[in-house]
């Protein structure tokens, strides 16, 4: 038996703030492996009965454009090719030809070398937070999917994305680390990263933090990671990267939420969410904005706070939202595909 | 003029399908006058193979599904059965020979057994299953479960009854299950096998397989991904080597039975394994 | 547009075919009653719904003599194969019919739709298909070979689950294979009469199952009608105790199920999230009209404040109203009466010096509705610590260790149920062990199962609902009986194995 080393931590300033100026792998340990334990069957539960709200009328065409306004449009293929982003872009900034009122999907997600491609499509609509809309480049980056490359990788893959142009990084943690334990080296890792989505402008590119709750398999995994990506200044934290299954669930990002809620109750400061990959229909897209809703607050239901990391999911919603318009239902030669 | 009919191609049922046997062999089975009835596959050991291996990926589905869902899948088969009464008891007829009222008492009294054993899914865990007091601070509970794949040897001279008989008690606990037809009436098994193809019967919880037991059980025996086998129609085999051969992977073993076995819980506690479960209990 | 004020989501009325007026169901039909007939009416707007016949002294006579001809000729005779097939035959009707059902339930109770449609209705097809499957194997349940019926059995049954209490006392008794006089409670006849027309759509022989409409009179007259073998009665303790008075003597089998006031116990190393729901769906689901109810919050006073806070954040997003609304999670209160005895009883709590605080819940403008409340600093000594409410009233005590806890829990007469939160498995096996609750429920609340026997300790009544323990209330014990005499030169025979029936104190 020996005793641990206090291996001292980047100084990320939430972490600070909550466990303190002593900031090493052993107190952010002592920190996590403190946290309440999640009882899987009631958190299952929880979200069974959150899926049981029935909304309809008003409240879904309200959802439908919602859901429509927090997607993160995606494509991340091997095969990806220009003209394949190309085309997802055009779909991201008019999703229905037939009806121009649709809103807009938030962002469209890509691979980092993609960004130009994406970027240069997008013309003037690049960019969320511009008076009158607009739509942001997320890329993926850390070695997505699985983060296995070295530090140095990692942080270039990360540099390149945002120097193209990237307004969002989707990074993956480190779960080989985080599973056997180095808890340290998985938080270190976040803040470098966030510190390389600088921009020359002095901004960050906003920082997203993928668990892969799938391959984390536990929800008090999930929770540790959760806390553990937040201490480290992530903006969102992000269930999947779609590539592996279990994606996103309901009940994980039922948890996910309460971490953010409670970092909420504690600080003030808004955390994002983001579930991701195998979100495919309206049905289940709602269930979620009930969820955020019900859990964290309807003040979630933004673009700054929430998002559905989806490509199938948006023409489902199309056919949904013109069942709604027309009193009929649609069918797949009605929305195009991207 | 009489309406010609559309005969029926009576195949294997493995993993919900309903394939050919894989050496393309097939077998006739006459009425009991030595009428064609139907040319019935003849399975080999590779289909046998294949069953074990479509019974083993079902185990985990059907074990893990609750004692309601299991009672409800099997007595949805009974009202199944019910209504194909008339297709069951013509088919018994036209095998066995006998009345068509000796016919119907085989079918009712094979619905009967069916629903008996659907009634024990969510109960014999209370029956066959207790808390034990222990002499300490321990929580112990003893609950029995699916062994696993069981292979059953269906009885060979009663075509739908006999069949039931054997098959039911080992579904009831969650076990899937392989299970060789009578050789000389083997059609009302093929025929019950669509009735839980139609069903809720998950895909692989039960293969048929049609031909000779003599050729088919000694792999099933030996196999060494089947738990447990029910010898009970191998009677005019060389059972006792089956037995040895089942002894090499210290396999469950029913030895066999002259005629049909009557409903009992004990077989379906049979292929069930025992689970104590101690956890300590402390305060402070 | 606030997303959270969900827009209406109706389960539409269309599905019910409900009559105007409605008589007693004796003998497989439906028959006049001659006591003075009543209404039922829906608690939510106070609207009639129908005109329910009341049976009357001469009525309940009937109604035994029916369920007594029915045993004697019909019911004592089949084989329990064939009385399991009945069973099966209702089980699946109810499923069939379960939205009609479901509907029906949340109209004449008050309850949220989404609790009868997804709870209440499937439970009682569940109930029916479980005893359904013992009734031919009763050599099984523990009682010896061939346990007899006890013959005919009187059941009343509470307004809270009118369904699943009426599921709970018939699928029993039938697949025992008595016959049955049940009454349902006079605020809740609807979905019971319902229920009759599946029973003939089952083509259960006339007279097995008796339904009569009425109120206390009514039930009394049933209770003491010396041709009955058995009570079951579900209810509160003051009329169980006056039951168990008005039965001494007669040799009637009794069970009661009576009332509670169950400590949900929270450590303070509860799993927190889940501990949350668990305390909200112990006292305010169904109203907290549930006798099992944790209406008790035994929180560990290190985390108290910590809990109080979470609860309330919680409690702001429950939705009070139209019971048939899908969205809909507090119903109504199910009566006037009921109403005024809330109202009365969280007076006194504040009173007492506890601190009351409500959830901020619009309150429509006719029917009769309560708002989740929340009593803090309540001791052990408060009224509202110790009388059952029934209703959606949380009192919350504190204690520092588990031996505290336990004595706290297990301070009060009654002895239904309780819960235990903790992520410490020793522990929670530890206080399950010592705690007097004849069902304890461990990181989870109000789970109920066809298999798993219900039933209190103390004054929270006597005999189990579920499971193979189920089966003893209606079936004879071979155990109990004299020591056979000495005949001279042989050992007298050792006296027949005690059953164990739950009359444990």
């Amino acid at each position: 038996m020996t005793v641990e080393q206090a291996i001292a931590l980047a100084p990320a300033e939430r972490a600070i703030q909550l466990i303190g100026a002593d900031l090493t792998e052993k107190s952010l340990k002592l920190h996590l492996d403190g946290l309440s334990g999640v009882d899987a069957v009631g958190l299952e539960a929880r979200a069974a009965d959150l899926s049981t709200r029935s909304i309809k009328t008003t409240s879904k065409a309200w959802a439908l454009d919602k859901i429509i306004e927090l997607i993160d449009l995606t494509t991340l293929e091997g095969a990806d090719t220009p003209g394949k982003v190309r085309s997802l872009v055009a779909k991201a900034m008019t999703p229905d030809a037939s009806d121009p009122s649709c809103p807009r999907p938030a962002a469209v997600c890509v691979y980092g070398d993609m960004v130009p491609v994406a970027a240069e499509a997008l013309g003037s609509l690049k960019g969320l937070d511009q008076p009158g809309g607009g739509i942001n480049v997320a890329a993926v980056a850390t070695a997505f999917p699985s983060g296995r490359a070295s530090l140095a990788v990692k942080l270039a893959d990360t540099r390149d994305a945002v120097a193209n142009g990237a307004d969002e990084i989707d990074m993956v943690i480190d779960r080989g680390a985080f599973l056997s334990g180095r808890y340290g080296l998985v938080f270190d890792q976040i803040v470098a990263v966030k510190d390389a989505c600088r921009k020359a402008d002095g901004s960050f590119a906003h920082l997203k933090v993928i668990l892969e709750t799938g391959e984390l398999n536990t929800y008090d995994n999930v929770r540790r990671a959760s806390w553990l990506s937040i201490l480290a200044g992530g903006d969102f934290i992000k269930t999947s990267t779609g590539k592996v299954s279990p994606a996103a669930t309901l009940p994980v990002t039922l948890l996910m939420l309460q971490v953010v809620n409670d970092w909420h109750r504690l600080t003030g400061e808004k955390i994002g969410v983001k579930p991701a990959g195998g979100i495919r229909t309206s049905k289940d897209a709602i269930k979620y904005l009930v969820t955020v809703a019900e859990t964290v607050g309807e003040e979630w239901l933004q673009p700054h706070l929430f998002r559905f990391g989806a490509s199938s999911l948006l023409n489902d919603v199309l056919l949904q939202r013109q069942k709604l318009t027309t009193g009929r239902y649609s069918g797949p030669d009605y929305v195009t595909i991207d | 003029m009489t309406r010609l009919s559309v005969p029926k191609t009576y195949k294997l049922y493995i993993g919900g399908k309903f394939p050919r046997s894989e050496s393309g062999r097939v077998y006739e089975v006459a009425s009991a006058s030595g009428a064609f009835l139907a040319n019935v596959a003849q399975a080999s050991r590779k289909d046998a193979r294949d069953a074990v291996r479509a019974a083993r990926s079902a185990v985990a589905g059907w074990s893990g599904a609750t004692g309601y869902n299991r009672g409800q899948v099997l007595y949805r088969i009974a009202e199944l059965l019910e209504g194909r009464r008339a297709q069951f008891v013509e088919e018994i007829v036209q095998s066995e020979g006998v009345s068509a009222d000796a016919a119907g008492k085989q079918v009712d009294a094979a619905i009967d057994v069916w629903v008996w054993y659907a009634g024990w899914a969510d109960k014999y865990v209370q029956v066959a299953g207790n808390g034990n007091p222990v002499s300490g601070p321990y929580f112990n509970i003893s609950t029995p479960e699916a062994t696993g794949v069981v292979a059953v040897i269906a009885p060979q001279q009663s075509s739908l009854l006999g069949f039931v008989s054997v098959v039911a008690p080992a579904l009831v606990s969650g076990n899937t299950v392989v299970v060789v037809a009578s050789e000389k009436s083997p059609l009302s098994a093929i025929s019950l096998s669509e009735v839980m193809a139609t069903s809720d019967v998950p895909g692989g919880v039960v293969n048929v397989l049609t031909g000779s037991a003599a050729e088919l059980a000694p792999w099933l025996a030996a196999h060494a991904d089947v738990n447990a086998i029910d010898l009970a129609g191998a009677g005019e085999t060389d059972w006792v080597d089956l037995q040895i051969s089942a002894a090499d992977t210290l396999k469950r073993v029913l030895t066999p039975e002259p005629g049909v076995p009557a409903p009992s819980v004990e077989r379906v506690t049979f292929f069930t394994e025992t689970k104590t479960v101690w956890h300590t209990k402390a305060l402070i | 547009m606030s997303f959270l004020e969900y827009a209406p989501a109706p389960e539409s009325k269309a599905i019910l075919n409900l009559k105007k007026s409605y008589g007693l169901f004796i003998g497989g039909e439906f028959v006049d009653g001659h006591g003075t007939p009543f209404q039922t009416i829906s608690p939510a707007d106070e609207s009639l719904i129908a005109e329910v016949a009341s049976a009357n002294a001469a009525d309940v006579d009937l109604a035994v003599a029916t369920a007594r001809r029915a045993y004697d000729s019909v019911w004592s005779r089949m084989s329990g194969a064939d009385r399991g097939k009945y069973l099966f035959r209702i089980a699946r009707l109810v499923q069939e019919r379960a939205r009609e059902l479901a509907v029906a339930e949340s109209l004449d109770n008050g309850k949220p739709i989404k609790e009868s449609r997804d709870v209440d209705v499937p439970l009682v097809a569940a109930w029916f298909f479980y005893y359904a499957g013992w009734a031919d194997k009763l050599d099984y349940a523990g009682l010896g070979a061939a346990p007899r019926a006890l013959g005919v059995a009187a059941q009343v049954i509470p307004w809270n689950f009118p369904l699943l209490m009426l599921a709970w006392k018939i699928a029993p008794a039938l697949a025992a294979g008595n016959t049955v006089v049940l009454k349902p409670a006079e605020t809740t006849p609807l979905s019971a009469l319902i229920f009759a027309e599946i029973l003939q759509q089952a083509e259960l022989p006339a007279g097995v199952v008796n339904i009569i409409t009425g109120a206390g009179d009514t039930g009394a007259a049933l209770v003491n009608h010396p041709d009955v073998n058995k009570v079951a009665f579900t209810g509160s303790t003051a009329v169980g105790r006056a039951i168990a008075k008005s039965t001494a003597g007669t040799g009637k089998k009794i069970t009661l199920e009576l009332g509670g006031k169950a400590a949900n116990i929270v450590f303070d190393d509860a799993p927190i999230d889940q501990a949350i729901e668990g305390i909200v769906n112990g006292i305010f689901f169904n109203q907290g009209h549930v006798c099992c109810a944790g209406s008790r919050l035994l929180v560990q006073e290190n985390v108290h404040d910590e809990v109080i806070d979470r609860l309330k954040q919680r409690l702001s997003t429950l939705r009070l109203g139209d019971p048939l609304d899908k969205n809909t999670d507090i119903g109504a209160i199910n009566s006037k009466e009921q109403l005024d005895r809330i109202r009365e009883l969280s007076n006194v709590g504040e009173e007492e010096g506890a601190e009351r605080w409500t959830a901020d819940c619009a309150i429509p403008d006719k029917g009769f509705w309560f708002a989740p409340t929340i009593f803090t600093n309540v001791s052990s000594s408060h009224r509202i610590a110790r009388e059952e409410v029934f209703g959606p009233v949380l009192s919350v005590l504190t204690f520092r260790t588990p031996a505290e806890a336990i004595a706290k829990a297990n301070n009060t007469p009654y002895g239904l149920s309780a819960g235990i939160w903790s992520d410490k498995g020793s522990k929670v096996l530890a206080v399950a062990d010592q705690l007097r609750a004849g069902v304890v429920w461990a990181n989870t609340f109000n789970r109920f199962d066809p298999a798993s026997p219900f039933g209190g300790y103390k004054e929270s009544g006597y005999g189990r609902e579920g499971g193979r323990h189920g089966l003893a209330a209606y079936l004879q014990s071979s155990g109990f009986g004299p020591l056979p005499e000495l005949v001279e030169g042989r050992t007298p025979k050792k006296p027949a194995k005690k059953s164990t029936k739950g009359a444990k104190k």
